[in-house]
């Protein structure tokens, strides 16, 4: 599903490169954590897997396709297939729950009348039923994450990726986000999570991967924080 | 409904700035209304070439003490030419009469002339008047000709005036579509900015670039189209307030500008208002939105 093959990335003007030769297979259906320290070069491979910065040297592979010689213009219709969740929620202030989902089936063509079938379906699975008309500031954190995990999951991603989701939220909320992913990943998205928060990692058990100063050290089935 | 959202961010983008909207539109205007009037003067430049053309003569004036094989000579010579279109002789009686038609208000003055006083001459319609200069070269060099007077050199320096007229506003043109450019390319700019959070989460979903980039370039295509609409009005105006009114007298001179020239203009200022417009906002997009 996902396959790194001896990535390195550094970043103009920096001294060091944030991955270093990094090579990482995922297989669908996995949940898998990323972990390490701030400046570690995890949000990179996000960025990797989105397309958002090309690697220096190696090769990156998602959905069967080689991301490194993928033309530009091909580039969005890429990303339909990748949902993404941030730190910051990035909802838009102006529209509601319900337009806020809706309007990521629109910008990539989907009629009304989808949108109309899909949302409230997508927004009761992430347990905002009752809520689609309600501003992203009338929502609490917890729940403004849950639209953006709505708008991810909306389009029926393969794979959905977490940067650091639940950075933003006090502990409870954020247990209740990562059921959210878990209940996600159960319908066999595979789901990569960039995070610090080693509560959240040792309580779901799943595969752990640490970077340091843009290696792995570590890759474990069954992983704790550490 | 893809159309709808589109035709609808256009508008609110329009709104949402209008004081730049209205600068843009001002400059591009005034900027194709140069451009039109400049197009207009080069047609009717080629156009009064044309007329005058036509009726434009180089004349052969023959020396007082030509003698008939002189004359034969130049004669065999101006009708072997192949720049030839039609010669016509003029004798000494000829240009008398002529010269007292054109002179019947001053008796005195034309009493005062003979026949003899006059030179024969040759006049030459040239089939390309620009090919003067090597016909005279053919001909100069014969004996028994005292002068060789081409007509095009008097219209040429009228039309040098038109020349100069018409290559100023096309300067003004230039560098007001310069400034309007700017204007074009810090509208979309701030545009650009005021949807930040949109365009970054169509690119995070996947919307095709042509989609995201629409809005902009649209937005600048319909402050284009309506500058050159107004530059177009402006054209028409100043058509009918100076041509056909303030300067009635110069249409004497001038041929007079067909309408259908003037209606070309709108075509040919809303294409090119277009245009500028969509290419300026589409490069700006390139560097300020890397989609």
């Amino acid at each position: 599903m996902i396959q790194l093959e001896n990535v390195t990335k550094t970043y103009p003007k920096a001294s060091r490169p944030s991955l270093d030769n990094v090579s990482v297979g995922i297989e669908k259906g996995e949940f898998v954590f990323f972990i390490g320290p701030s400046g570690s070069g995890k949000s990179t491979i996000i960025k990797l897997l989105l397309h958002e910065v090309a690697p220096t040297r190696g090769k990156v592979v998602v959905n069967a396709k080689d991301v490194t010689t993928l033309r530009s213009w091909k580039v969005p219709h890429f990303r339909r297939s990748i949902g993404c969740v941030f730190q910051d929620f990035r909802l838009l202030p102006n529209r509601t729950a319900y337009e806020n989902v809706a309007f990521a089936l629109e910008v990539i063509g989907k009629t009304k009348a989808v949108a109309r079938r899909v949302v409230p379906e997508v927004l009761e699975l992430v347990g905002l039923g009752g809520k689609e008309h309600r501003y992203p500031h009338e929502l609490s954190g917890g729940e403004q994450q849950r639209v953006a995990v709505a708008r991810a999951f909306v389009n029926r991603p393969l794979i959905l990726l977490a940067d650091e989701p639940t950075g933003n939220l006090d502990p409870d909320t954020s247990i209740e986000i990562m059921r959210l992913l878990d209940r996600i990943n159960r319908t066999g998205t595979t789901v990569v999570m960039v995070t610090h928060d080693s509560n959240i990692v040792n309580q779901m058990r799943r595969r752990v991967i640490e970077i340091e100063s843009g290696r792995i050290v570590r890759d474990q089935a069954r992983g704790v924080y550490g | 409904m893809r159309v709808k959202y589109v035709l609808n961010e256009v508008l609110v983008g329009l709104w949402r700035n209008v004081t730049m909207t209205v600068a843009m539109i001002i400059t591009m205007s005034v900027s194709l209304t140069m451009l039109g009037a400049s197009v207009l003067m080069y047609m009717q430049v080629d156009q009064m070439k044309d007329f005058y053309y036509d009726k434009i003569e180089v004349s052969i004036f023959l020396a007082e003490n030509a003698d008939e094989g002189q004359k034969a000579a130049i004669n065999q010579a101006i009708d072997s030419s192949p720049l030839v279109e039609k010669k016509t002789h003029e004798t000494k009686e000829q240009a008398f009469e002529r010269f007292k038609l054109l002179w019947k208000d001053s008796p005195d003055f034309v009493n005062a002339i003979n026949a003899e006083s006059l030179p024969e001459s040759y006049r030459v319609q040239l089939k390309d008047p620009e090919k003067y200069g090597e016909f005279a070269k053919q001909i100069e060099g014969l004996p028994g000709i005292r002068q060789i007077i081409d007509q095009r050199t008097l219209l040429d320096k009228v039309f040098n005036i038109f020349n100069s007229i018409q290559l100023m506003s096309l300067v003004v043109a230039a560098v007001m579509a310069f400034a309007a450019l700017l204007l074009v390319g810090n509208t979309i700019q701030v545009a650009a900015y005021s949807k930040r959070r949109e365009v970054a989460v169509m690119k995070l979903v996947g919307a095709s670039n042509w989609f995201i980039q629409a809005p902009f370039v649209l937005e600048a295509v319909v402050a284009g189209l309506i500058g050159a609409i107004l530059g177009f009005v402006a054209l028409f105006i100043g058509k009918v307030v100076l041509l056909d009114n303030k300067l009635q007298a110069l249409t004497t001179i001038l041929t007079p500008i067909p309408d259908g020239n003037v209606w070309l203009m709108l075509p040919l200022l809303a294409g090119v208002g277009a245009l500028v417009s969509a290419v300026t906002a589409w490069v700006t997009l390139r560097f300020y939105l890397k989609v």
